[in-house]
């Protein structure tokens, strides 16, 4: 007869899994509440939503650092909650964004919002634990959950773009779950700091470094397509511009915090295990990815499109930071982040707020770059805030990413990489251009003449949100210092 | 007032945010009222300064980010002092002399903010807050540009844009490296410039970090072959963004070489000299002859601009007092001349909207205070003795002479070749019989342009006569820089071309 296995709730420690939890009940209360009552009105399941992503925040800032819990898979380190700060803090920032005053289609589902909490569960998943199974069920969760709510913007495109994202989505799945088997052959764990300690046992066995690369081109490939590094990209600015602005924005940010904790969980322990050509191709991804994307930036017509290629740029300027494996380097993916989160999903907010039902600039652009032709015209304070984000985007100081940009330009510098802090300054000259571009056509061109063309889709929420993240990205300077040293903190105490 | 700096740098940014309030039609009174107060604001700051003091004055410093060694520190001493004041004067009088109606609220507002960026660079004592107000900068000026420029304004401007954004980030790694080497050393992050001055560098070090800065600041001043998007966005500008450009916005460069590149890397700059000197040649020859080939009277000025620019920068590499004092002499009168000059085409371009000279031919006859005006200041331009053009240029010539006579002689021949494209503009625009019919009933200069140009005139005749006051503080700094650089310096080479200097002046 089996022994009863006998478990001490204490051990569990279940507090690290309550953050997760209140996600998913809360995805569950809207269900239910839907099930008993029809129609009511999503502002209804907005502020539910705002409410759960809030108790979250708090219990996630509640967590102590350093604890593990739930027979050891989950593990709540200083990176695991500054990341899901980060993600609970751009979903409340975007969730308002359903407010709009016309009505679009997907924001009158109950279900968008459950799913919305559903997959946010799944990247905390993600971001807290450093086993290769739970990581991958919170990665699947998230995509699920995400491929869904681009389809509901029910346009032809968002269908199109949803079938094309689930597609490489199941791609990078695949490749996921084979450099995590070709670890499991390795080292017989999928624990990551068991798998450390075998590797760093077997390091200088002949075939091992030829499994590990094999297993980590594999991971790298995934990680690729999950954070749309160069050749992996493609699938970006079809799928941003099929979702609709805002979530394209969102989309541009929160699944990249996630995917980027577990890169640098896994590839930060190859570099510290002395894997050096690991860093080496994370730096010929990186650099090909910031360069090309900007090259194919600016050739862009259509704005969203334009902006989808920049964040693909953006974020192969924090993977570079990503291959340095430094405090200071690692510190500087969030503290990037965290100022990208504003301005980026300001932009994309900005598209949104004169979005049209058909297309009327252009027949195959939802928001080519006429559109924005003498906008200081038509909203003179809509322009100079779209004119804000871009500089910053731009990185003109003293604007939020400026800061970003040069805290990780100086992590290169710090760990001797100096053509990588002048290839990053070099590209972030050609981006000036395509910045630049729209803040000429916003400020210098005339208005295409042609009226009951503006469609105005400013509501009360949209305006606090822009003004939020015009806040954020004008004032950056005043919270630099408590930022970087809460991120900085935070990353060191967990060992990175 | 201990906080003036403060003050003076964001009193117009605060006033051009109050601006956005104020109506159309009044606009022009409330931004002419405001760079009368601010230019009151940096007298009072001359006024309180104190002339025999070396160092850095009205020093401020708030940590801003300190984990990051970054600080709100701001300071000035004898060589930005007089720029500070040139900059809100500049401003100050280009506005009032300026014909610009449409959506004149703007310009006024963005004036404001350039203004804003321009007292900033020069007061910065930290790098990083240099760099901000440095990339600012460009900001407004590219809507000054892009918005009331001529027909080929937006190229210009976005060409101005990102030729000196992609050189300031060159800069940018070279100062975020100088701050990694005074962590290496001393364990704290900073960014302040006068941390750094006590750093000694390796030479090599200092010859790549010589040359990261070199790449921001030459391609502002513009140095030879960095010139070619000035003459563009000259060009294209409108007469308020000539002027600023070129009087203060080019300064820019120049002093970044005296406050950064010669304290922070002596011996670099020492061995740089041969290169500085053929590249500075060559930008004042060679843009001197271009300038004789224009048509275009804008153009003309913008080129013997940048032919002047390449003394102020042979005068900041002549490592001795003289070269120094004398390269930032003609900083302020280049940018009081060059300013006028541009004001005076403007002039003429209101009236004719041509700038043509061929168009022209005796004006002198028609608007005589005008001719009288642009008679003064084109000899102030060619450095003509008694007008402050020739105080400065004598003063880098004699300083650059102890290092090259050679160069200093080709250097020389901008007063010839200056003269020879000035009179032949001169000749060809206000002299000889009235050709075109046009030009017979042009009115001479109004109130509004006289109030503007006739200040100028007297500062140049005053500082031309009389340039003690102005030169002694920043003989004072300049002296107290050349031997801080000499005690710094490391290589042989560097110790005996700065010492050198200093005997042949205890010599005199």
């Amino acid at each position: 007869m089996l022994e009863p296995i006998s478990v001490s709730l204490a051990s569990l420690n279940l507090v690290t899994l309550a953050p997760m939890l209140i996600a998913i009940s809360g995805g569950l209360i809207i269900l239910i509440i839907d099930l008993f009552k029809d129609g009511l009105h999503k502002s209804l399941y907005v502020m539910m939503t705002i409410l759960v992503l809030f108790v979250d925040f708090g219990s996630v800032m509640g967590l102590n650092v350093n604890e593990r819990g739930f027979f050891d898979v989950m593990l709540i380190d200083g990176v695991a909650i500054i990341s899901q700060l980060l993600i609970l803090a751009a979903s409340i920032l975007f969730i308002p964004l359903a407010l709009t005053s016309k009505r679009f289609h997907e924001y009158s589902y109950p279900e968008f919002f459950a799913l919305f909490l559903f997959m946010i569960a799944g990247f905390q998943f993600m971001v807290a634990s450093d086993n290769l199974i739970l990581i991958f069920v919170g990665i699947e969760t998230a995509s699920l959950a995400l491929y869904t709510l681009i389809a509901l913007h029910n346009r032809n495109n968002s269908y199109e773009a949803a079938v094309k994202y689930f597609t490489m989505g199941a791609l990078a799945a695949g490749f996921f779950v084979m450099g995590s088997a070709i670890i499991y052959a390795l080292t017989g764990s999928i624990e990551l700091y068991q798998v450390a300690d075998v590797l760093q046992d077997r390091i200088n066995e002949p075939a091992v470094m030829g499994t590990i690369l094999g297993g980590s081109i594999f991971l790298l490939a995934a990680f690729a397509f999950k954070l749309s590094l160069f050749p992996f990209h493609t699938w970006t600015p079809d799928v941003y511009e099929g979702a609709s602005a805002p979530l394209a924005g969102y989309m541009s940010i929160v699944p990249k915090i996630a995917v980027f904790v577990v890169a640098m969980r896994i590839f930060g322990m190859y570099i510290d295990l002395g894997v050096e050509w690991v860093r080496i191709l994370i730096l010929i991804l990186a650099v090909l990815t910031m360069t090309l994307s900007n090259m194919m930036a600016l050739v862009q017509q259509d704005v969203k499109r334009m902006l989808a290629y920049s964040s693909i740029s953006h974020a192969g300027f924090v993977m570079a930071a990503l291959a340095l494996d430094t405090t200071k380097g690692n510190t500087g993916i969030f503290l990037y982040y965290g100022l990208f989160m504003f301005t980026n999903l300001g932009a994309f907010a900005m598209l949104w707020i004169s979005r049209h039902k058909n297309r009327i600039f252009h027949e195959r652009y939802d928001h080519p770059y006429e559109k924005f032709a003498g906008l200081v015209k038509i909203m003179p304070m809509g322009a100079v805030v779209m004119g804000l984000f871009m500089l910053s985007l731009a990185g003109v100081p003293p604007f939020s990413i400026f800061w970003g940009k040069i805290y990780i330009m100086s992590a290169a510098v710090d760990a001797g990489y100096i053509w990588l802090a002048i290839v990053m300054g070099l590209n972030s000259a050609i981006a000036a251009f395509y910045y630049l571009k729209l803040i000429v056509y916003m400020f210098l061109y005339d208005p295409v003449q042609n009226d009951n063309t503006v469609y105005y889709n400013a509501s009360r929420p949209l305006m606090t949100i822009i003004g939020i993240a015009v806040a954020a990205t004008v004032g950056s300077v005043f919270f630099m210092q408590p930022l970087i040293s809460y991120i900085f903190y935070m990353v060191s105490a967990s060992g990175y | 007032m201990d906080n003036i700096l403060s003050v003076l740098i964001f009193f117009p940014a605060v006033a051009g945010l109050l601006g956005f309030v104020v109506d159309k039609s009044s606009a022009r009174v409330y931004g002419i009222s405001v760079a009368t107060v601010e230019l009151l604001l940096a007298i009072w700051l001359w006024m309180s300064f104190d002339g025999t003091n070396a160092g850095m004055q009205f020093v401020e410093l708030i940590p801003l980010v300190p984990d990051f060694g970054i600080n709100y520190y701001v300071g000035v001493d004898g060589i930005s002092l007089f720029i500070v004041i040139m900059a809100a004067l500049m401003t100050l009088l280009g506005m009032i002399g300026m014909s610009i109606e449409k959506d004149i609220k703007n310009m006024i507002i963005s004036l404001l903010f350039l203004e804003m960026t321009m007292i900033g660079v020069f007061v910065a004592l930290d790098a990083i807050v240099f760099y901000v107000f440095w990339e600012l900068s460009l900001v407004p000026m590219l809507y000054i540009i892009g918005a009331w420029g001529g027909p080929r304004r937006i190229y210009a401007s976005i060409k101005f844009f990102l030729y000196t954004f992609t050189g300031s980030l060159i800069m940018l790694v070279g100062m975020l490296f100088m701050a990694y080497l005074y962590y290496s050393v001393s364990g704290v992050w900073s960014f302040s410039i006068t941390d750094w001055y006590a750093l000694v560098l390796p030479v090599n070090y200092q010859v790549w970090l010589f040359m990261a800065f070199f790449a921001g600041f030459a391609i502002k001043v513009p140095m030879f072959p960095f010139h070619t998007w000035l003459p563009y966005a000259h060009g294209q500008a409108p007469t308020i963004g000539s002027v600023i450009l070129a009087a203060v916005l080019l300064k820019m460069g120049t002093y970044g070489f005296v406050r950064f590149s010669l304290p922070l890397f002596p011996d670099a700059s020492v061995m740089m000299i041969p290169l500085i000197t053929v590249l500075a040649v060559i930008m004042i020859i060679y843009t001197a002859m271009v300038a004789y080939a224009q048509e275009d009277m804008k153009q003309v000025i913008a080129y013997s601009s940048v032919s002047h620019m390449g003394v102020i920068v042979l005068g900041t590499f002549a490592m001795n007092a003289e070269g120094i004092s004398g390269s930032i002499f003609l900083m302020l009168s280049h940018g009081i001349v060059s300013g006028a000059l541009f004001m005076l085409v403007g002039v003429i371009y209101d009236r004719r909207h041509t700038k043509m000279m061929s168009e022209f031919g005796g004006l002198a006859a028609v608007m005589p205070k005008y001719a009288v005006i642009f008679g003064i200041m084109l000899m102030a331009s060619v450095g003509l003795p008694l007008t402050i053009g020739f105080v400065g240029e004598f003063l880098v010539l004699l300083g650059f002479y102890k290092v090259s006579p050679i160069a200093t002689i080709l250097a020389g021949t901008t007063i010839i070749i200056g003269a020879i494209y000035m009179l032949t503009l001169f000749k060809r625009t206000f002299f000889g019989p009235i050709t075109n019919e046009a030009n017979r009933n042009l009115p001479d200069l109004d109130t509004k342009e006289m109030s503007a140009l006739v200040p100028l005139v007297l500062i140049v005749v005053w500082l031309g006569v009389y340039p003690k006051p102005v030169l002694e503080p920043i003989d004072t700094s300049v002296k107290a820089l050349l031997s801080f650089m000499e005690e710094k310096a490391q290589t042989p080479e560097a110790k005996e071309t700065i010492i050198l200097t200093k005997q042949t002046k205890e010599a005199e």
